[in-house]
C-alpha cells in the first residue's frame, strides 16, 4: 500500500443527524489530521446526507479512518478516493470594486479569460464566482489581488467519483 | 350498546395512556426489563424521581454517593450480567460526573444506558443553571447519544439506546432528556428497537475466510490463540472451548477476556502483555500461527508493535471491522460473532495437540514459578505480598468468587492469581484504566448476582478515589468484600518511577486514614492485618460473612509486580526482575 502521503476525497453517506459532524470530526481531531476542506450536502437519495472530506494522509491511515467513520451509527457508507478517480470542483467568490473595472482594464480581461462569471454589479462593488479545481480559484485571486480584493472566499471541494457508489442497493439490504 | 362499551373503554384506557415523558421513561425502563438502576437526583432530573417513587415496586433506583459511582455501578451490574446497565443523573455537573465511567464503558465495550435531565428546551445555550452541553461532551466517548426535547421522542429514543447499547460490539449510549419534555404530556406506546437502517450490529462473515483459517489452522506448527472479552460478550464461552480442545492451541488471555476459559484448563497458559505471564509473551514471537479472538491488540498487550509475532501469520476473529488491521497487520479477518464464527469453524478443524509446542509454554511457566511465582504466593521474606492475600482469596473461593478490581499493582496480581472457574468472574477497568472504579463496580456486580460471592480488590489510592461508596454499600445492605491492598503508595506509578525515573517518588507516597474506623463508620465490619499469620483466617472470616466487610493488608511498602514489559520494548524482552 503507498505510504506516501496524498490527496483523497472522503465521501460519507449518512442519516440525516444533528450530532454527526461532531462526531465525525473528532475521529479526525483524535488522530491529528487535519481537515483540508469540507462540504456537507443532500446526496442522490432522499433523506441521505453526504460529506465530502479532503484530507492529505497516506492510504493506509486513511483506511483506518474509514473504518473509524463507518462504526458510527448514523453512517451508513464511507468511501476514499484519489483526485484521478474523482470529478470534483470548488467555487470562489470575490467581491472587488466596480471603480478598478475602469481604473484598470486589465481586469476585464482577466475575468474573461478566467471564465468567472459577474455575479452582481453595482456602483460600489462587484462579485465574481470562479468554479473549477482549487488552483485555478487559487490562480484567479493571485492575478486579482494586485488590485485589491475587498472580500474573498472559497468553498469546500465537492466530488463525484468515476466510480459507481451503489448507496440505493446498500439501503435496500439495510431494509430488508 | 356494546361497541358503544368498547369505545368506551377503549378511550378510557387511551387516557390512561397519556402519560408525562417522565413517566415514560420510567415504563420504558420497565418495558426494556430493567429492574435496578443507579443514579443521583438533582434539578433537571426530579421529574423522573418523582415517577421513580410511583413505580419503586418495579425499578428498584440506588442512590450512589458520586454519579461516577453510578456510572461503575452500572458497568459492574452489566459485565456480571450481560445485560445492559443504566445510569441516571441531572444535568450539569451531574451529566459531567458520569463521563469517566462513560468512557471506560466504551473502551471496555460495556452495554451501559446513560440517562441525563438537562435544562428545558428553551433555556438551550443560554448558558442556564446546570446546563452543559452533555451531548458535546460525550459524544467522542458514547457509541450513540442523542437529545430529546419532546416527550413524543421519548420511547423511540430510549428503545434505540438500549438496542444500540447491547447490540454488536456493546457500548454506553447517553439520552439527554430536557425538563419539559419531561413534564409534557403524550399518548404513550413501546416499542422495542429491533435495527436502525445505516447500523450493521454484526457484519457478515465473508466467503472463504472461515476455510482460510482453518486451512491456515490445520497447517500450524506452533499456533497461539490470544483471545479477549469478545468471547464473553458474544457468550461463546462453550464454543471458544470446543475450538482450543479440537486444536489442541494453548490460549493466553487478555485481562478482558480472563475467566472465559477455566483458570485450571490444561490449554490455559496464561496472561499477556505487559504484566501477563512470561510464556504467552515470549511464544507470541516465536508462534507461526497468531489466532486472535474477540480482542484487539490493545498497545498493553502488544508491546512494541514492529516487533509483535512478526513471524506469525495473524488470523483475527472480530466483530468489529474497524478493527480488523489497526493495530496489527492480519492475514485473514473472519468477520462476525465470535459464537456463530467459532461454532462454523469447528467442523473444518483438524484434531491435534502441538504437545512439543504446548511443553514450551510449561518449561517457560517453571521458570517464571521459580523466578517470581512462588516469592509471590509463598513468600518468605517478613512483608506481606499482594499475591498470597489472592491466594487466600482462591482458597476461599474455591474459584468462584467473582473477582473485582481497581487499577494498579493489585490488578495485575489479582488477575494474574486468581483462580476462575466461571466466566464472567473478572470484573475491572482495562483499557481506561480508571483508578476508583472497583468498589462502585462491586456494588453493581453484587446486586445483579446477590448469589454470588463478590470481592473487591483495591489499592489505597484508588479506593479513596470512590471511597463515598461504602454509603451506598451500608444503604443498599450488599453484601460486597472489600479487601484494600495497603502499601501506602500508588504502587504502579512508584513501581515505575523506581524502574525509569531512578527512584525519585514524586507524589506517590501516600499517607493514610484509618481505614478501619472510616469502614466501621458506615456500620461496616472491618479489620486489618499486618502479619503474616493473621492473613488466612482474617481471609476465612470476610468471606465466610453474609454482610459487607471490610479488610485492609498491610502489604510490602516496595513491592514489584514482574514479569514486566517494559513500556515500548517487544513481547520478547519480558523481565523477570
Amino acid at each position: 500500500m503507498n505510504k506516501e502521503k496524498q490527496l483523497f476525497t472522503i465521501s460519507v453517506y449518512t442519516e440525516n443527524n444533528i450530532g454527526l459532524l461532531n462526531r465525525i470530526s473528532a475521529i479526525f481531531q483524535r488522530r491529528h489530521i487535519n481537515i483540508e476542506s469540507l462540504n456537507i450536502s443532500p446526496s442522490e437519495i432522499e433523506g441521505v446526507a453526504k460529506f465530502t472530506i479532503v484530507v492529505h494522509m497516506t492510504e493506509e491511515d486513511v483506511k483506518k479512518i474509514i473504518g473509524q467513520i463507518e462504526k458510527q451509527v448514523e453512517v451508513i457508507k464511507a468511501y476514499y478516493h484519489n483526485d484521478e478517480e474523482t470529478i470534483y470542483q470548488i467555487s470562489g467568490l470575490f467581491k472587488i470594486k466596480s471603480k478598478l473595472l475602469f481604473e484598470e482594464p486589465q481586469i476585464q480581461n482577466i475575468v474573461k479569460e478566467s471564465n468567472a462569471r459577474i455575479v452582481t454589479v453595482n456602483k460600489d462593488f462587484f462579485v465574481l464566482e470562479k468554479s473549477g479545481k482549487k488552483e485555478e480559484v487559487v490562480a484567479l485571486y493571485n492575478q486579482l489581488s494586485v488590485f485589491g480584493i475587498m472580500q474573498y472566499t472559497r468553498s469546500g471541494r465537492v466530488a463525484i467519483t468515476k466510480e459507481e457508489m451503489k448507496i440505493s442497493e446498500l439501503l435496500e439490504t439495510y431494509n430488508n | 350498546m356494546e361497541t358503544q362499551t368498547i369505545k368506551n373503554q377503549e378511550k378510557a384506557a387511551k387516557v390512561i395512556e397519556r402519560i408525562s415523558g417522565s413517566e415514560a421513561i420510567v415504563r420504558c425502563l420497565i418495558a426494556e426489563d430493567v429492574k435496578i438502576i443507579y443514579g443521583y437526583p438533582g434539578g433537571a432530573i426530579m421529574p423522573v424521581y418523582d415517577e421513580l417513587y410511583k413505580y419503586q415496586d418495579k425499578i428498584h433506583h440506588v442512590l450512589t454517593r458520586h454519579e461516577q459511582g453510578a456510572t461503575h455501578s452500572a458497568q459492574g451490574f452489566a459485565r456480571i450480567s450481560g445485560k445492559v446497565g443504566v445510569a441516571i443523573a441531572t444535568s450539569g455537573p451531574g451529566a459531567t460526573n458520569l463521563i469517566t465511567g462513560i468512557a471506560d464503558a466504551q473502551i471496555d465495550s460495556t452495554p451501559m444506558v446513560c440517562i441525563t435531565g438537562q435544562v428545558p428546551s428553551h433555556l438551550l445555550g443560554s448558558d442556564a443553571f446546570q446546563e452543559t452541553d452533555i451531548v458535546g461532551i460525550s459524544t467522542p466517548v458514547t457509541k450513540w447519544n442523542c437529545q430529546v426535547t419532546r416527550a413524543a421522542d421519548i420511547p423511540a429514543a430510549l428503545a434505540k439506546a438500549f438496542y444500540i447499547a447491547r447490540s454488536g460490539r456493546p457500548g454506553p449510549v447517553l439520552v439527554d432528556i430536557t425538563k419539559d419534555a419531561q413534564f409534557e404530556e403524550f399518548d404513550f406506546s413501546y416499542e422495542k428497537c429491533t435495527k436502525v437502517r445505516s447500523y450493521v450490529p454484526i457484519p457478515k462473515t465473508v466467503t472463504g475466510t472461515l476455510e482460510a483459517a482453518a486451512k491456515i489452522i490445520n497447517a500450524a506448527r506452533k499456533p497461539l490463540i490470544v483471545w479477549g472479552q469478545g468471547v464473553v460478550l458474544s457468550e461463546a464461552e462453550e464454543q471458544f472451548k470446543a475450538f482450543v480442545e479440537k486444536a489442541g492451541i494453548p490460549a493466553a488471555w487478555t485481562i478482558l477476556g480472563a475467566s472465559a476459559l477455566p483458570t485450571s484448563h490444561p490449554l490455559n497458559v496464561g496472561m499477556l502483555g505487559m504484566h501477563g505471564n512470561y510464556a504467552p509473551n515470549k511464544l507470541t514471537n516465536e508462534c507461526d500461527v497468531l489466532i486472535a479472538i474477540g480482542m484487539r491488540f490493545d498497545d498493553r498487550v502488544t508491546g512494541k508493535l514492529d516487533e509483535y509475532a512478526r513471524q506469525a501469520k495473524v488470523i483475527h476473529f472480530e466483530i468489529d471491522p474497524a478493527e480488523i488491521d489497526k493495530n496489527v497487520k492480519t492475514d485473514v479477518a473472519v468477520l462476525g460473532d465470535a459464537k456463530a464464527t467459532l461454532d462454523a469453524i469447528l467442523p473444518l478443524i483438524n484434531t491435534n495437540s502441538h504437545k512439543e509446542w504446548h511443553q514450551q509454554f510449561k518449561d517457560l511457566y517453571e521458570i517464571e514459578y521459580e523466578k517470581v511465582i512462588k516469592g509471590d504466593l509463598y513468600p518468605t521474606k517478613e512483608g506481606l505480598t499482594m499475591g498470597e492475600v489472592i491466594k487466600e482469596i482462591n482458597i476461599q473461593s474455591k474459584g468462584d468468587a467473582a473477582i473485582v478490581t481497581d487499577v494498579g499493582q493489585h490488578q495485575m496480581i489479582a488477575c494474574r492469581y486468581a483462580e476462575f472457574n466461571k466466566t464472567k468472574s473478572n470484573i475491572t477497568s482495562g483499557g481506561l484504566g480508571t483508578m476508583g472504579f472497583g468498589l462502585p463496580a462491586a456494588i453493581g456486580a453484587k446486586m445483579a448476582a446477590p448469589d454470588r460471592e463478590v470481592v473487591s480488590i483495591s489499592g489505597d489510592g484508588g479506593y479513596q478515589m470512590t471511597i463515598q461508596e461504602l454509603g451506598t454499600i451500608f444503604q443498599q445492605k450488599a453484601a460486597v468484600k472489600i479487601v484494600v491492598l495497603n502499601n501506602d503508595f500508588l504502587g504502579m506509578v512508584r513501581q515505575w518511577q523506581q524502574l525509569f525515573f531512578e527512584k525519585r517518588y514524586a507524589s506517590t507516597e501516600m499517607v493514610n486514614p484509618n481505614f478501619v474506623a472510616i469502614a466501621e463508620g458506615y456500620y461496616i465490619k472491618a479489620k486489618k492485618v499486618t502479619k503474616r499469620e493473621e492473613l488466612a483466617g482474617a481471609v476465612k472470616e470476610m468471606m465466610e460473612s453474609k454482610e459487607a466487610y471490610f479488610l485492609e493488608v498491610c502489604v510490602e511498602k516496595e513491592g514489584n509486580v514482574f514479569p514486566m514489559v517494559p513500556s515500548g520494548a517487544s513481547v520478547s524482552e519480558i523481565r523477570l526482575a
